[in-house]
């Protein structure tokens, strides 16, 4: 178990393009970190550098104390587990695990106590003998999974490994693997485009934008304060709800908003974001540090444990999204009132989207 | 399309590459430059002296009414047998790709002329059209035809069109099968529901639909028909009777042989290589980009 | 499917069963004929139905040769068939499999240019450069030899890029897992791409295997027992041979021309006439 270090790290591409540009990333022995961002992000990119996949053009990558920019992927001591499994088609089960045992030169019995430990972990035992044609999804996973773990890495890498299995599956295998990577210590790095993946598996979490890293930290703490309109809007289902505000006294000011008194937003004006759970439905007067918005209803989404409510917020076209508790009786065309309160209020710089306020 | 991952390797695939590279060099490109260099000289009845001819070979060819005649031979033969093996093959498939029994069985006994080899395919159908003995010539005889295709060139085509058209027909059956397999069965089922019968859902959906296929076979035929049926005219009529059945690539072959015309032969085969080249450019043009619907 | 039921449903079977027909009755035709004997045959009154003479035919053909042309038995000229066959399939494999890993797998210099040499020759078939070819064969005194026969056939840009395409659509993460799991190039070789090729691979065999056995005018060249070495000496062969040539399939010999069912065998044909 090695922690990992990625120093400035660069990608560029030989047509010139940039995928990559400066990371700086620290992945304590024996953390599960996830890379999360929407698809050209560049995180895969950065996986397969840590992989030896992809050359890495500048800044540093090491494991434990070793730089390992220029090892072979062999030699960097690690195990990947890959989107579509990646298993070895015309070897059994066994086969697939015992193979990079095998090419290591690792001894006989040693291989065959190593692989029938790994599919005890992952109970497929009684498939080792079958080709990966003949296991289901979930099963090929696990194999994929078992291939890792019989190497015992320094450090496991997954690239979007649960994208391919249906959604109740995926639910499964994500506790599961949270499982054992608690259990077997090793330091991992996962990449996924999925937010909820990403919050329910990582310690640490790093949210990825255009070859940058947007924030890095614990889920929860990114979720509580995310450093950018980018993070706010990509951490957390539905995204938060952001507002273009301008300076009001000492209060945002916006067409349906109301209160919000000790906000204070900046001359050139601001984006104010809230997030639809913290919004509430009140009757009465709104307290003056709480923020209110009046709208009318034009879309209700009943799923039973929650209601999802949308409607056009003010002059700006945009439809802002409440996440009621239980049951809201809102019929669409009237109007509602809702209200959070002040600690659950954020402010963007209007051109940069970074974090201002609180 | 390149692949993500490579292989480091200095001197490996240099390794690899270098019996494929030394046959095709010394037997592809070596051979093909010599005719080049040849179809520039004259050799002597001897073979002994070579005389520098600039294009003397080629403007010789040109003015030859055999090698005219030739020309009209192939592009006869090319037409008659690509249009014959392409359409009953499309025929064919088109009757197997319907929902019938047996379709299967059908299917595979279509498909083994392609094993039989053309010289093969010649005398197989020169036994049954060979005028004093062959069932089929005795037959049209009969019908008071006056058949030999050993003393009439119209015969002597029409028997080398049929064989060689009967070689290729399976090939074109099984291509002409998977690209009507491989249109999807719901356009065909809107275009019913909009109202076309079926003959006018052949014409106007399956047909164009089929197109890249169709294409694909036509190049492939021409060049089959430019150069896999010299074992046809060889064992069916030696290009004969009085040339009526001699190919471009046959003439080149028999001037060789017969004249030991060697220039004459080369310049031939330059002409025939650029016309391969253009032929496998406008394939390849069109492949690369799929034809369009 | 969107067919009614209709009373031309017996339509597809009649138009199919006139294909086989088509097919087959040249190939039946030569059947029948290879079960009479020689006299029924030049008299042009062959029936067609199967005569009494199979065993005989086929055994003196395959294993006798005919007496009347002094011929060698055809069983000998299969076998010569098959070694050919068997060396250009196998040769053509084996070098193409390797150059499309080399060009689809690694990287350097002249990599294009290494696939455009092979490719190109796609447009140069054996026919249009058969004198320059037969003499350089002869120049390096491979006539009348197997590896003269063989050699100049195996280079194949057909089956290099079949191969190509078929290495382009294996996933790259295979190569990415085998290069984590330590795999050299060579042992991702032989341990994956290689039996994962094994359907290309018999696909190809047997098209290959078809075109060495189906060669007529190269073995026609390059197997000259009384070797000249120059192409219009074995052409003045030829010549010779073409002389009987309206008989041919026929009055010289009708038993072994009956025979000429099934895969092709080139020379025999010219044997033949």
């Amino acid at each position: 178990m090695s922690e990992v270090v990625l120093d400035k790290v660069r990608k560029v591409y030989a047509g010139g393009v940039e995928a990559v540009r400066g990371v700086d990333i620290h992945v304590p022995a024996g953390a599960f970190c996830v890379l999360v961002g929407p698809s050209g992000c560049g995180k895969s990119t950065l996986l397969r550098m840590i992989a030896g996949l992809e050359t890495i053009t500048g800044g540093e990558c090491r494991i434990g104390a070793r730089r390992v920019n220029e090892l072979e992927p062999a030699e960097r001591d690690i195990a990947m587990v890959f989107q579509n499994y990646a298993l070895y088609p015309h070897m059994s089960v066994y086969d697939n695990m015992a193979y990079g045992l095998r090419n290591r030169g690792t001894p006989k019995p040693e291989i065959d106590e190593r692989v029938k430990e790994a599919a005890r972990i992952l109970e497929i035992t009684p498939f080792l003998d079958r080709k990966p044609r003949a296991l289901s999804g979930g099963q090929r996973q696990r194999v994929a999974m078992g291939r890792a773990i019989v190497r015992k890495p320094q450090v496991f890498l997954f690239d979007e490994p649960l994208s391919n299995l249906d959604a109740k599956l995926r639910i499964q295998m994500r506790v599961e693997i949270k499982k054992l990577q608690r259990a077997l210590a090793v330091t991992s790095v996962y990449v996924t485009h999925d937010q909820l993946e990403a919050m329910t598996l990582a310690d640490v979490l790093v949210v990825m934008n255009k070859g940058e890293v947007e924030q890095t930290g614990a889920p929860l703490d990114i979720y509580e304060k995310p450093a950018s309109t980018f993070v706010a809007s990509f951490i957390g289902a539905p995204p938060m709800n952001l507002v273009p505000v301008e300076a009001g006294e000492n209060r945002p000011k916006a067409e349906g908003l109301t209160g919000g008194l000790g906000l204070a937003v900046p001359p050139g004006g601001a984006i104010l974001g809230v997030r639809p759970e913290h919004l509430m439905v009140v009757t009465g007067a709104v307290p003056e540090d709480s923020l209110g918005i009046t709208f009318p209803v034009s879309a209700v989404e009943a799923v039973g444990a929650e209601t999802f409510v949308y409607g056009p917020i003010g002059g700006t076209g945009q439809d802002i999204i409440a996440r009621l508790p239980g049951k809201a009786l809102l019929a669409p065309g009237t109007p509602v009132s809702v209200a959070a309160s002040a600690e659950h209020l954020h402010l963007f710089d209007r051109q940069t989207g970074k974090r201002i306020g609180p | 399309m390149e692949k993500r991952v490579v292989f480091d390797g200095k001197l490996l695939p240099y390794a690899l590459l270098m019996p494929q590279l030394l046959i095709t060099i010394i037997f592809f490109y070596w051979p093909a430059a010599q005719a080049v260099w040849q179809s520039f000289f004259i050799q002597d009845a001897f073979g002994l002296t070579m005389q520098f001819v600039w294009f003397e070979n080629y403007s010789v060819l040109f003015a030859n009414p055999d090698y005219y005649r030739s020309m009209v031979t192939t592009l006869v033969f090319s037409c008659l047998v690509t249009f014959f093996s392409l359409s009953i093959a499309l025929m064919f498939a088109v009757q197997a790709d319907k929902h019938i029994k047996a379709a299967g069985a059908y299917k595979t006994f279509l498909m083994w002329p392609y094993a039989v080899a053309p010289a093969i395919a010649g005398v197989l159908w020169l036994f049954m059209f060979q005028p004093s003995l062959g069932l089929v010539a005795q037959a049209i005889r009969a019908l008071g035809v006056d058949w030999n295709p050993q003393l009439n060139g119209g015969h002597a085509m029409t028997l080398v069109v049929m064989a060689a058209t009967w070689k290729q027909i399976s090939y074109n059956f099984l291509f002409f099968l998977a690209g009507l397999q491989s249109i999807p069965k719901s356009v065909i089922e809107a275009a019913a529901i909009d109202g076309a019968r079926p003959a006018r859902r052949f014409w106007t959906i399956i047909f164009p639909l089929l197109s890249p296929t169709t294409f694909f076979l036509l190049v492939v035929n021409i060049v089959y028909v430019f150069f896999d049926t010299f074992g046809i005219i060889d064992s069916v009529t030696g290009g004969g009777p009085a040339q009526a059945t001699t190919t471009l690539v046959y003439k080149v072959f028999s001037d060789g042989r017969l004249g030991g015309d060697l220039g004459g032969s080369a310049a031939q085969s330059v002409i025939l290589m650029i016309l391969v080249i253009g032929l496998t450019a406008i394939q390849f043009r069109y492949i690369e980009r799929k034809v369009q619907y | 499917m969107v067919e009614r039921q209709s009373l031309f449903s017996f339509l597809p079977h009649v138009i199919l069963l006139i294909g086989i027909f088509i097919v087959a009755f040249p190939v039946y035709v030569a059947f029948v004929a290879s079960t009479w004997d020689p006299a029924t045959i030049s008299n042009g009154q062959m029936p067609l139905w199967p005569g009494p003479h199979l065993v005989e035919n086929y055994t003196q053909t395959l294993f006798q040769g005919t007496a009347k042309s002094s011929r060698e038995p055809v069983g000998m000229m299969m076998l010569n068939s098959l070694i050919m066959a068997l060396t250009i399939a196998i040769g053509k494999i084996a070098i193409s499999i390797i150059s499309a890993f080399a060009i689809v797998y690694f990287r350097f210099p002249f990599r294009m240019a290494a696939f455009w040499v092979i490719f190109v020759t796609l447009m140069l078939p054996v026919e249009v450069r058969i004198y320059p070819t037969y003499k350089i064969v002869a120049d390096l005194g491979l006539l009348d030899s197997y590896l003269g026969l063989t050699v100049p056939l195996i280079a194949s840009a057909t089956a290099t890029l079949l191969f190509r395409q078929f290495f382009m659509t294996v996933p790259d993460e295979l190569v990415e897992a085998s290069k984590i799991d330590g795999a050299s190039a060579m042992q991702f070789f032989k341990d994956t791409l290689l039996p994962l090729s094994i359907t290309s691979i018999a696909a190809l065999f047997v098209i290959q295997f078809i075109y060495g056995w189906n060669q007529y005018l190269w073995p026609l060249l390059i197997t000259t027992r009384e070797s000249m070495g120059r192409p219009d000496g074995v052409a003045d062969r030829h010549g010779d041979r073409r002389a009987g040539h309206a008989a041919a399939g026929a009055g010289g010999d009708p038993d072994a021309a009956a025979l000429r069912q099934g895969p092709g065998r080139d020379r025999e044909v010219r044997q033949f006439r």
